[in-house]
Formats: C-alpha cells, structure tokens, sequence
C-alpha cells in the first residue's frame, strides 16, 4: 500500500510502484477532473501538485510520490490563488471544450503562487508546457492576469 | 452533407419538422417524455407531472426553471449556450432561469434541418440550422403559456404580454409565473403558428452571454466520454494493425495475463484490446502481448506514392463543379497566363481527449458512453451491427473533449462494440495518443491545378480550377455525391467573392489507398481558401497590384465580401512599413453563410522558421446569436489554423502513420501564439456558421504574409523552413 495525501485528505493505495499517478488518480480514486492528454509529459493536462509544485503526473510514478501532499483540480479551489484562477477563468469565459483547462488551471495557479505580477513573457514561459487545440491562449494570458490581480488583493 | 445550404430552404424545411413534431407530441406527450428520461443521461428529469413540455426542446418546470434540450452536441464551439438564447429570446425568460441538456438520439426530433435532418453537429451548421426552429419553440411554448393564463386570470388573451418568465396582464397589473401555468399549459394543443420577434426587439440574441457549461469545466466537475464510470466496469487499451487494411497475426496471451490486472486479451480482425482493471495494466498488459500483424497489400505505401497518383489523376478530365462564360477560350486570348499546383497533406484531429468509448453489451442490448458528434448515426449502426432493435442501444452522449470533425465517425465506437461483446463486463476502451495519431480518419491529400489569365491591364478574365482527391461525401452521404462532384470537395471554390468573367471548376475522384480519410475543421473552404487566396495572390504580384487592391477591385459586386477586406485592412494599418523579413498577408473567405477578411503579420527568422505575431480577423457572419462565442471561435479557429499552416503533416512510410505523439505532432503553444483582434461586423443579414471560417482564411493569410516577407511562394503545407532561409 502506498500513502498520499490527496487535496487534504490521507489515502491509501494498493498500485504497482511504477503506476503513474495519473492512473492513481483517475482509476484508482475515482477523481477524473486530472486528464489524460498524451501520457508523455508533452500536453500538460495531467498537470497536478506535489507539494504545491506542478507536476505531470502521467510521467510521475505514484512511489515518488509517497507521504507526498497531492493537490488536483478538484481541490485547488481551496488555495487562493486556485480559487482566483478559477474565478478569472470564469469571469473572463476562457473555456471551450474545457478538457485540457484543468491542467491549465492548475499551472496557472502555480505561476501567480510563484510570480505575484506576471509579465506575458512570464505567462507564455510558465504555460508553454499546456496544449490547448481550442486555442483559448488569447483568453488565457488575459485571465492570469485578473487572476494574478485579485490574488494579491487589487 | 457538410456543405452550404440555402438558409430560407433550411427555414422552411426546419418550420415543417417543428410543426410535426408539435402534433405528435400533442396526443402523447408525457409518454414521450417518460421514455426520454429513461434514455437521457443522468440529467435531473422531474416527475412527468410536474413538466410542461410542449415540444422536444423545452421543459417548463413548476418553479419556472427552462430546460433546452439541445440538439447539437457541445464540444467547445458554444451551441449548448446559444441554442438556449434562441429559445429564451422568444419565450421571454431571463438566462438565468434557463438550463441546457443534451438530447437523446432521433433524427426525428432533432435532425439538423441545414444537414438534411440527420442529428450531427458539424459544417458550423447548428445556428444555420436550429436558428429558427429554436426561436419557434420558444414562442409556441410563450403562446401556450399565455393561453393557459388568459383562462386562469379570466381574460383576454390578446391584453396579456410576458416578461422575464411571467405572464403580465397590464391594466389590472396582475402577473403570474411560467412556472404556475405549465401544468395547465401542457394540457393545451400546440400552435400550429407562431408569430417569431422582429429582430429589432431582441434582448438576448446578439448579446454576449455566459456560457452554461463552463463552472464543471474550471474545478473538475464535467464529465466528458473518458471520465465515465460505470459499476464493474473494466478499462480497456487497443493495438491496431500499423498498416491499414492489415490483420492480427499473434498475441502472447499469457503474458498479458500474467500481467497484474489484466483479465482478458481479445481481438478483432484488426486489433487487439487488452482488458484490466485500470489503464496503466491494460498498457502494461498490451505491451507484454506483442502483437503482431499481418500487413497485408498497402505494406510498402509511402506519402509519395499517393501524390504520384494523385498527380496523374490530375490529367484527367475533372466532373464539373461550375462553368461561368469559356474559360479555355478566356485564357488563350489572355495577355498573362499563371499556371500553378498546390498540396494539401493528410492532416490528424488530434483533439485534446483521446479516443475512448465506453460500452456494456448485455443481452438486453447494449450501454454505449461516449462523446459523439453523431449520437443517431452511431446508434443506427451497433444496433444492425449487433442485430438487436434501435432502442436496445442506447447512447449516453457526454461532453467532448474536441471534435473537429474526428467524432463525427463511430470507428472507435464500432471497434469498442466488438471487443466489449466479448466480456460480460462494462469496458472502457481507451486509445493512447499513439494509437490516436496513427489510426485517426484524416484530412484528405488533396492536389490541385490552378490556371488563371490577366488581359494587358492586369485584369482577371479567366480561371480554371481542377481539384483532384479523396471524397468524404461519396463514402459518409453518397446520396450528395452527384454527377462525380463532391460538394464538400468544392465548396469553398465554386462561390468566390470575386467578379470573374470565364470559370471552370472541375474536381477528379482519386482515392488513396490504405488511409481512412474524414472531414476536418473548416471542411472543403479550408482547403480550397487555401488555394484560391493564395493564387489570387499570386496573380495580383503579376498584375504588379497591392493584393488588397486587387482583390477589392474584383468584389464590386460583393459589399459584404469588400466591407470586411476593408475593414480587416485598415484595422491592420495595411500599407504601413513593416521591418526586415516581416511580412502581411490579407485572404477572403466567403463560406458558411459568412464573409471573412484576415491580414496576418509574421515573422521570418534567418533560419527559415516563421512566427506568427499578429492576426486581424474582420466577419460578417450575418445576425450574430453569441457575440462573446463568436469572438472565441475567430480566436480558436485562428489558433488551429496556425497549427496546420506551421506544422501539420502527416506522412506514410511502409503503409504506417510516421507520427506518433505531440512531440513529433506538433500544436502551436500559448508562446507562440500570435495576438489576435477581432472585429464583428453588425448585420442582420441570415446567421452564417463560425465554428470553422477562422481556421479556413487563416492559412493563405498566414503564406501570402510569408511571400511578403521573404518574396518566396509556397505551394505545399506544412511551411518548409528551408526554402525561407535567408540568403
């Protein structure tokens, strides 16, 4: 059995040691907002957080990870930084089929955790790991910023 | 069918169906919805008692919540927000109070009326076609809900008016609830006319309005065809054979067995699955069994061989698409000839959630979860596949994690079938991205011939367009395939904004062999803008005219088609200097019921590879229904044009896809995407399709900026770094 933490909550887990934590997620818990893109670390929208640090968790096998403290998107509302992205993604209508922006989202709140006031440089740089075929870029430099903005309380 | 119709034809058609189906349900109408509950997917469906629904679209419920039974699918263009706003508009109710499900599968109820009554959602058709059928809906459920009102307030129908989901009487100032009259409402017959809004009052249509399935998509909530989960069920991963048209040849059973997990390896002609209690042993599973594969005739294809054939059958004689005055004659007399030749390569969907689809084969019949862009089609086909009655397959459609075009196919569905009727289990069958690059239904190879002639003033009088290539409408609607033309092949060509004097326009069917080939984003006007706004292009270089002044010259007689070019050229500032290996492109596009104008400014770096900083983007798209959608479409349509325009190729070496992932597949990245500005153009013109015409005009806006910049015209996709080297 493996130990995690998991959006706050302590999980046990009966998977192989090399079982990527994607799998872990997604078939073992049952939490299906962290998504399957690629499976090699190209995409992004597996992106979750290890300790507060993104993480591609379809390359991240679930034994480095042991004792760890997980977040997904079905938790990172909790955080603020997560609950502004979340918001902006919202208030600015960044989404079309939506399938790749829990991985946005969850890089994206990582940046404005990192980076209080991002430039577009410091947005295109930290997000050029997230694929997004909708093409919902345009939207998306703009929402990191709202975002960036009510974190800090502006 | 994916082609333009003539909207009044889609309005009659569409009015006919609505008033139907209004009868029908007449009689019966909680039983038809009591069996619709049972087939909808986990939406909240009221106890029938509680429920006035006066037709297939709406639901009124005692609280006054409107539910709109959607008929296209939402995969990210927006439908599941603007269909709702055409019903809202006419019914007098507030956004708010208005929720949206999906429908279940019947052409009968929501056939799309613009694509010849089937249910699909594609050729940016669900606002052409559902514009006024939604709109009637709304107002012959408001008529009934008058009636019912008329009769409990005692009087007059015609004192009352509505608003904001009431029934208002105003000389007494009384005012009573939609949700308080949709039990006497439903008890009345349903009008078999209605009376639509002037456009002039609208409130809603042409506002930009939140979308209503996006708070599920920012926290995880949305439960697209991947993230199913169903009792028992086990989860599957394919190997199909590399080559197309191959067989199985071997499986190591037990070692996919001794696999921890994995409890079944089964196999179709062409494929192998191995089933397991989740997907990390069902790949470990599949990679332990090695299959292997017979390759059968189309072992050693290459991409050239089927430009080889492409490029002799481009010396046949084409089936005529369109004829205009003489062209061969036009371009013998002509004072210039321009002859030229471009290359459309086979393109992936590659949308963001991979292939999957989730089936449970019992022998009551058979469970299918997916996301599909054709939910009637796809049931008609596993029910005569699996020889039971239409209503034993029942089609649970989700969220789509993209479309563009890929899942307007049941392939993957159709393959799921079969290896899930071989385990007593639910099983989700998922494809890796591997398997979803390498057997994807692509974008056809097309070729085409190009010939146009100039009198001595630069003047164009004569064009000749041979388009040579794969038919999709001969395979997916044969019906349309008429007289040798593929109408999705041409469209695209054949209505161009542009007074030219002498046209001919003929298209030759060659069929590649051992590659599936299928609709993509932007359909036919995709390529052929391509071709058209590139040579039109090349001809105003040799005129040795501004490509902007050129082609407003020709649209004299076009004032949507010249108000946009004017409009996306003065926006862009068209005319101002640009430095060193930087260049600006214009196109126009007429298609799908809009006109469209980009200008695209890019960068050329010293080493051939080209950036995209900047695209202007002007439309016309007639009365615009989402204003806030319709930006989102340019932007992505933009988006995924620029994808294909840089890097899209796909290429057969030994009869097998050679890309196999986003690493050698590449998509354009938030870094490299350009700026974007919009513009649209107020109108109130009949609504034209949006989900597509962004991506169509970008491609040749994007190359003639390109031959701006480095004065070297490309005739073949993807871009080649190496013939822009600087020198």
């Amino acid at each position: 059995m493996i130990n995690l933490t998991v959006n706050g909550t302590k999980v046990s887990v009966a998977a192989a040691d090399d079982m990527p934590l994607l799998w872990v997620i997604r078939d073992l818990l049952g939490m299906t907002g962290t998504k399957f893109g690629c499976g090699i670390g190209q995409c992004g929208a597996c992106t979750v957080h290890v300790d507060g640090e993104p993480r591609r968790s379809c390359l991240t096998p679930v034994v480095d990870v042991a004792d760890r403290s997980i977040t997904t998107i079905e938790g990172i509302g909790a955080t603020p930084s997560g609950k502004a992205v979340q918001q902006a993604w919202l208030d600015l209508e960044v989404v079309q089929c939506g399938y790749c922006q829990s991985g946005q989202i969850m890089t994206a709140a990582a940046i404005i955790e990192m980076i209080p006031e991002p430039t577009d440089t410091d947005i295109d740089q930290g997000m050029s790991g997230n694929i997004c075929r909708c093409g919902t870029y345009v939207r998306i430099r703009d929402a990191i910023k709202e975002a960036a903005k009510a974190a800090a309380g502006k | 069918m994916l082609h333009n119709m003539n909207p009044r034809q889609t309005g009659a058609l569409s009015r006919r169906r609505f008033l139907q189906a209004g009868a029908a349900f007449g009689g019966g109408l909680m039983i038809g919805w009591v069996e619709f509950a049972h087939t909808e997917e986990a939406g909240a469906v009221d106890a029938p008692s509680t429920l006035f629904a006066p037709n297939a679209f709406i639901r009124i419920d005692r609280e006054g919540k409107v539910t709109v039974i959607s008929p296209s699918i939402e995969m990210g263009q927006g439908t599941f927000t603007s269909l709702p706003m055409l019903v809202a508009e006419e019914l007098d109710v507030d956004m708010k109070n208005v929720g949206v499900e999906q429908s279940p599968p019947s052409d009968k109820l929501y056939g799309n009326p613009g694509l010849g009554g089937v249910q699909m959602t594609g050729g940016s058709m669900s606002i052409r076609g559902f514009y006024l059928p939604m709109r009637e809906a709304g107002a012959a459920a408001r008529q009934m809900l008058i009636s019912a009102a008329a009769v409990k307030l005692g009087v007059d129908a015609a004192d009352l008016t509505t608003q904001a989901g009431q029934v208002v009487h105003a000389r007494s100032g009384q005012r009573v609830d939609y949700g308080a009259l949709a039990d006497d409402a439903a008890k009345l017959p349903v009008p078999t006319d209605v009376k639509l809004k002037d456009p002039s009052t609208f409130r809603i249509i042409g506002t930009p309005v939140k979308r209503l399935d996006v708070a599920g998509k920012v926290n995880g909530a949305a439960i697209y065809g991947i993230d199913v989960q169903v009792p028992g069920m086990k989860v599957a991963t394919v190997a199909a054979s590399p080559v197309f048209g191959g067989t199985v040849a071997s499986v190591d059973e037990a070692a996919a067995l001794a696999v921890p997990g994995v409890r079944q390896v089964v196999k179709i002609d062409n494929a192998v699955a191995v089933i397991a209690d989740n997907y990390w042993a069902a790949k470990k599973g599949l990679e332990a069994a090695k299959p292997t594969f017979n390759d059968g005739p189309n072992a050693k294809l290459s991409t050239a061989d089927v430009v080889a054939a492409l490029a002799k059958a481009s010396e046949r004689e084409g089936a005529v698409a369109k004829t205009l005055g003489d062209a061969s004659a036009a371009l013998q007399s002509a004072a210039t000839k321009v002859d030229s030749t471009y290359e459309n390569p086979f393109l992936a969907h590659a949308t963001m959630e991979p292939i999957n689809c989730t089936v449970h084969v019992t022998p009551e019949g058979c469970d299918i979860w997916v996301g599909t862009q054709i939910p009637s089609i796809t049931q008609l086909v596993i029910s005569k596949t699996l020889g039971i009655d239409l209503d034993k397959v029942r089609i649970h459609n989700h969220l789509l994690g993209g479309g563009f075009g890929r899942r307007l196919e049941f392939d993957f569905v159709l393959q799921a079938v079969l290896f899930a009727k071989q385990s007593k289990d639910p099983v989700k069958v998922i494809w890796s991205r591997e398997e979803d690059i390498q057997h994807d239904m692509y974008r056809p190879y097309y070729y085409d011939k190009i010939s146009a002639g100039l009198d001595r003033d630069g003047k164009l009088i004569a064009w000749k367009h041979r388009i040579v290539g794969s038919s999709i409408i001969a395979r997916y609607n044969p019906t349309s395939f008429k007289d040798g033309v593929d109408p999705d092949a041409v469209d695209g060509a054949i209505e161009l904004p542009y007074d030219i004097p002498n046209v001919h326009v003929d298209y030759v069917r060659e069929e590649p062999p051992g590659i599936p080939t299928a609709f993509w984003r932007g359909v036919g006007p995709t390529r052929n803008a391509y071709v058209v706004e590139s040579f039109i292009d090349e001809l105003a270089a040799t005129a040795k005219k501004d490509p902007f002044e050129f082609r407003r010259e020709l649209t004299a007689n076009s004032p949507r088609a010249r108000h946009v070019l004017e409009r996306a050229a003065a926006i862009a500032g068209w005319g101002t200097r640009l430095d060193a290996r930087k260049g600006r492109g214009i196109a126009l596009l007429q298609a799908f019921g809009c006109f469209m104008a980009q200008v695209a400014e890019v960068t050329v770096a010293d080493d051939g590879e080209v950036h995209v900083d900047r695209v202007v983007a002007v439309v016309d798209c007639g009365q615009v229904v989402n204003p806030n959608t319709v930006e989102a479409q340019l932007q992505s349509g933009i988006i995924f044009g620029i994808t294909a325009v840089l890097w899209g190729e796909i290429t057969l070496k030994d009869g097998r896809v050679e890309q196999t992932n986003f690493d050698d597949y590449k998509i354009l990245r938030i870094d490299q995407a350009p700026k974007i500005e919009t513009e649209i153009v107020k109108s109130s013109e009949a609504p034209g399709g949006i989900g597509e015409p962004g991506t169509s005009t970008l491609t040749p806006a994007v190359l003639n900026a390109v031959y701006a910049a480095t004065g070297v015209r490309l005739r073949k996709l993807p871009i080649q770094a190496q013939l822009l080297r600087s020198t």
